[in-house]
């Protein structure tokens, strides 16, 4: 079992595309600017996890598949309802006022229930761009936009945005000129956020299905922006 | 789809509040100990109340185990980078924006 254990990163990630998903894989695009290991060895609460986890495997009660697909459960009970909200937003003009307004409210109609969680949707513009952090710990609008991507809640993605938001976003492929206003929101109490981005051109006449198909995770949280 | 006419807005009422929207406010520049909610690198930097979120129960009492009440008022401040952070890469126009607890906003000195 040494082997198995030296190798363990290894194993998991080449794992991981052997499952049949359909959540997105933003996570293993290149290059990635902030992922979970990229801060030195990890720490001492993730090292008992998977001391813990290749325990339990090597004495037969639990295998890799259950603990993936517990995850993958994990993601069903937070449902993506993130897409469809925009792209609605992008075809109705009095539904984006409604959102704009009251976030968790607009949502609602739409059937996504966000309970306890206030939204604020915050609109990019061509003079405006937003982009979404949580610096204190790893707030996220999981009831709308599933479970956080592994980035969203490492240290250098949450210490590094507010400060050089230019220089992440570009790592994340997103360039913009200095005539365009970078606005973080960092999420710190209350509040959670949804990036409304500009619909791109060329879409015209899409339906909202669409449209919605055009809409990753990354670009509601605002580290990208949707391209035809 | 129901008629937005029906949806009653999910904002928490903050009758009392202290500042509006527009207001200079400064973030107190004090270090306590235990669970808070605003973030060290914001703490004694000068910005605009950019919107009042509504009341909420105090984090610093939630997160002891009290019930948080009386709520506070919670506000979104809007900072500007370059005053944030001495020596910010960026142009002079981007902003970062977070909430802040009334308690913790006094009036700015300008």
């Amino acid at each position: 079992m040494t082997n198995t254990t030296h190798d363990y990163y290894a194993r998991k990630s080449s794992d991981h595309h052997d499952h049949d998903h359909d959540h997105d894989h933003d996570d293993h695009k290149q290059p990635n600017p902030a992922n979970e290991h990229d801060n030195g060895p990890p720490g001492e609460y993730e090292i008992m996890s998977r001391a813990m986890q290749e325990l339990l495997e090597q004495k037969g009660m639990i295998t890799a598949a259950q603990v993936a697909k517990r995850m993958e459960l994990f993601d069903e009970e937070f449902p993506y309802h993130g897409a469809q909200v925009v792209a609605r937003a992008w075809v109705d003009p009095a539904f984006k006022q409604r959102l704009l307004a009251d976030g968790r409210a607009a949502c609602a109609e739409m059937g996504a229930m966000l309970e306890a969680e206030r939204l604020i949707a915050v609109e990019n513009t061509p003079e405006v761009h937003n982009v979404i952090v949580c610096t204190l710990c790893s707030c996220y609008p999981r009831a709308l936009l599933g479970m956080p991507p592994t980035w969203y809640k490492s240290r250098n993605y949450r210490s590094r945005v507010v400060f050089e938001p230019r220089a992440v976003l570009k790592e994340f492929g997103t360039e913009l000129p200095d005539s365009v206003t970078v606005r973080v929101h960092d999420s710190n109490a209350d509040m959670r956020y949804l990036v409304v981005p500009m619909r791109p051109q060329g879409t015209e006449g899409w339906s909202e299905v669409k449209l919605a198909g055009l809409l990753s995770r990354d670009m509601l949280v605002g580290v990208t922006v949707p391209k035809v | 789809m129901s008629s937005s006419a029906s949806l009653k807005s999910t904002y928490t009422p903050a009758p009392v509040h202290r500042y509006r929207v527009g207001d200079k406010v400064t973030v107190k520049r004090t270090f306590p100990p235990g669970h808070r909610r605003t973030p060290q690198y914001i703490r004694g930097k000068q910005g605009v109340v950019e919107r009042i979120c509504g009341t909420y129960p105090n984090p610093e009492e939630l997160a002891y185990g009290f019930d948080g009440l009386p709520a506070k008022v919670l506000y979104r401040v809007r900072f500007l980078q370059t005053h944030v952070w001495p020596g910010y890469a960026g142009p002079a126009n981007d902003i970062i924006e977070m909430e802040i607890f009334e308690h913790w906003l006094e009036p700015a000195a300008t």
